[in-house]
């Protein structure tokens, strides 16, 4: 029962001052972008370029993109293992059920919600005495801490399939990893686009486990736009330009695959 | 049935995983409880028994005071705010308005983008600085002749933090608007239709029919938000850095084990921190699964 009243079409007034209360970051980070040096100061910053100048672009792309590259070294691999592993658990936990399978649930959820910094001395320990460290010490932290996430989305989404699916292949002899393969793996790629989506932005946007188990030459984007943003010789200008080419990536992501991020984003909050 | 092949099968495969997080979330738990009851601090590690004495100075510790009090105010205006103006953005684009789906993705496109990105932009926009050197959001309104909503910003004493509290609505209230949005397309038109036909006000409709219906929703938002807001930190530093009046916990935890190297001292602030997310969420678990298994 939709019905477009003309009554309604004020509501288009809160709608668009919102629409430029969201905006207006990415306008000031757009237009100082394409501003030259020479027109760059604080007292004009509203004001739209007067020609299109990519100074700050290349400026920030010269400084960061050593650390763009090391963030798709680690966010690649994390994202990729941590949504097939997702995938495998989601598919026992859904409907290869074992004894205590429905007790073991809950308590790997609950390992998506902790706040990191309760488990960060200890991983730092660790990780140093393994040896592994660097980026893919990184990407084993986001892989290992992203498997809650993505179970719980396979889970949901195989759970919601009907019983008599696999129960026709069984029929015919298929033991549990044919089943796997042959029907829950092709019709799971939205779920994995999903998921991949989610890993990825989530391992591209983090910081605190970047901060603290990488050095300077493998810092990924976040960190390296951080101390950019903190240091007294870069001016504002450049450190906006590097803001878009850190929130890129995942904005490309965002603009194109939307529907399926969103997904994520309401899977995140338990509801399937 | 499951064949016994398959039985071990599943456990072999699903093994991986749980020991992954039985080691990398409960295993280190534990161990941060333990270095909590430590007297660590120094390069190395000191395990020698300290009881409750790191928990015992943080309660008279003035800066955790004021960690408490901003993680309050943090709390507060990003929990309140995010939920209301995601509620009400979802309520106007339910609403069959043209162009619904570019609205949602303009609300919604600060999810995409990191804290990081997202602290540094509003630090400029948010520039403190008076007369000749104003700038940012200051002067924006300054040369709109609103000159009343020209403020410090996050350098305001005490209510700094609410300041940062904006820029994160900025990035979390399209999350908000996202859950109320599936919520709301989830009740049944017959309902509000029955409801219009009895009489009903559009306001009364939404207070009696829709808003209860949309309380698992709330509940969702709320929780989701509140533990949020108590792990907040890349915002914070990304904004303004590591200054007294705009501590949390997370930073303090931070700056005490890695700067500071007090390893003992930083870890009961993460176990509290820990505590206080474990009794929203834990509860908030347990209601989830249960209502799933009785539908």
């Amino acid at each position: 029962m939709k019905k477009l009243s003309l009554t309604k079409n004020w509501l288009y007034i809160p709608l668009i001052a919102l629409a430029i209360f969201y905006l207006l970051p990415m306008y000031v980070l757009l237009i100082t972008g394409f501003k030259g040096f020479a027109e760059i100061d604080l007292k004009t910053m509203w004001n739209l370029p007067q020609g299109i100048s990519f100074d700050n672009y290349i400026e920030a792309y010269s400084k960061l993109s050593p650390s763009l590259l090391n963030s798709f070294k680690m966010v690649i691999p994390a994202a990729l293992i941590s949504s097939m592993l997702g995938s495998l658990n989601g598919f026992i936990l859904a409907k290869w059920k074992f004894r205590g399978a429905d007790f073991i649930f809950p308590f790997i959820l609950f390992g998506m919600f902790i706040p990191y910094q309760s488990i960060i001395i200890p991983l730092v320990q660790f990780m140093n005495a393994a040896g592994i460290t660097g980026l893919p010490g990184l990407a084993m932290a986001h892989i290992i801490y992203g498997i809650p996430i993505t179970t719980l989305t396979f889970r949901n989404y195989y759970a919601s399939l009907p019983e008599e699916l696999l129960e026709a292949a069984k029929i015919d002899g298929a033991d549990m990893l044919g089943i796997y393969r042959l029907i829950l793996l092709p019709i799971s790629i939205p779920s994995f686009v999903v998921v991949l989506i989610w890993q990825f932005t989530s391992a591209w946007n983090d910081f605190l486990f970047a901060v603290i188990l990488t050095g300077n030459t493998e810092w990924p984007i976040t960190v390296a736009l951080n101390n950019m943003a903190g240091s007294q010789i870069i001016s504002w200008n450049v450190q906006m330009a590097g803001s878009l080419l850190a929130a890129l990536p995942t904005l490309l992501v965002y603009m194109l695959l939307g529907r399926y991020f969103l997904r994520g984003l309401l899977a995140g909050s338990l509801k399937g | 049935m499951l064949k016994n092949k398959d039985r071990y099968l599943s456990i072999i495969l699903i093994s991986p995983s749980i020991i992954a997080v039985l080691i990398f979330v409960y295993g280190f738990i534990g161990w941060s409880i333990r270095v909590s009851l430590s007297n660590w601090k120094g390069l190395n590690p000191d395990y020698t028994w300290a009881g409750l004495k790191n928990y015992l100075a943080l309660f008279s510790d003035p800066r955790f005071h004021i960690d408490v009090r901003n993680t309050l105010i943090f709390t507060g205006v990003f929990v309140i705010g995010s939920m209301l103006l995601g509620f009400f953005m979802a309520v106007m684009l339910d609403q069959g308005l043209r162009g619904e789906g570019v609205f949602r993705s303009i609300f919604l496109f600060p999810m995409a983008i990191s804290y990081i990105v997202t602290g540094v932009i509003w630090r400029w926009l948010m520039n403190p600085a008076e007369g000749t050197r104003m700038s940012g959001l200051n002067l924006l309104f300054t040369s709109l002749n609103l000159d009343f909503l020209v403020n410090k910003w996050y350098t305001t004493p005490t209510w700094g933090i609410a300041a940062i509290a904006m820029t994160a609505i900025w990035q979390m209230s399209g999350y908000t608007m996202a859950l109320y949005l599936a919520g709301l397309r989830a009740i049944p038109h017959e309902l509000r239709e029955a409801a219009q036909i009895d009489g009903a006000s559009e306001i009364q409709i939404y207070r009696r029919i829709v808003l209860p219906l949309l309380a698992p929703v709330s509940l969702s938002a709320l929780i989701i938000l509140g533990h949020t807001s108590l792990k907040v930190f890349d915002l914070i530093i990304a904004v303004s850095g590591k200054q007294l009046p705009l501590d949390v916990p997370a930073i303090y935890m931070w700056q005490t084990t890695f700067d500071g190297l007090f390893y003992g001292r930083g870890a009961a602030i993460s176990i509290l921190l820990l505590l206080s997310v474990a009794v929203l969420i834990i509860p908030y678990i347990r209601y989830t699964l249960k209502t799933e298994a009785e539908q």
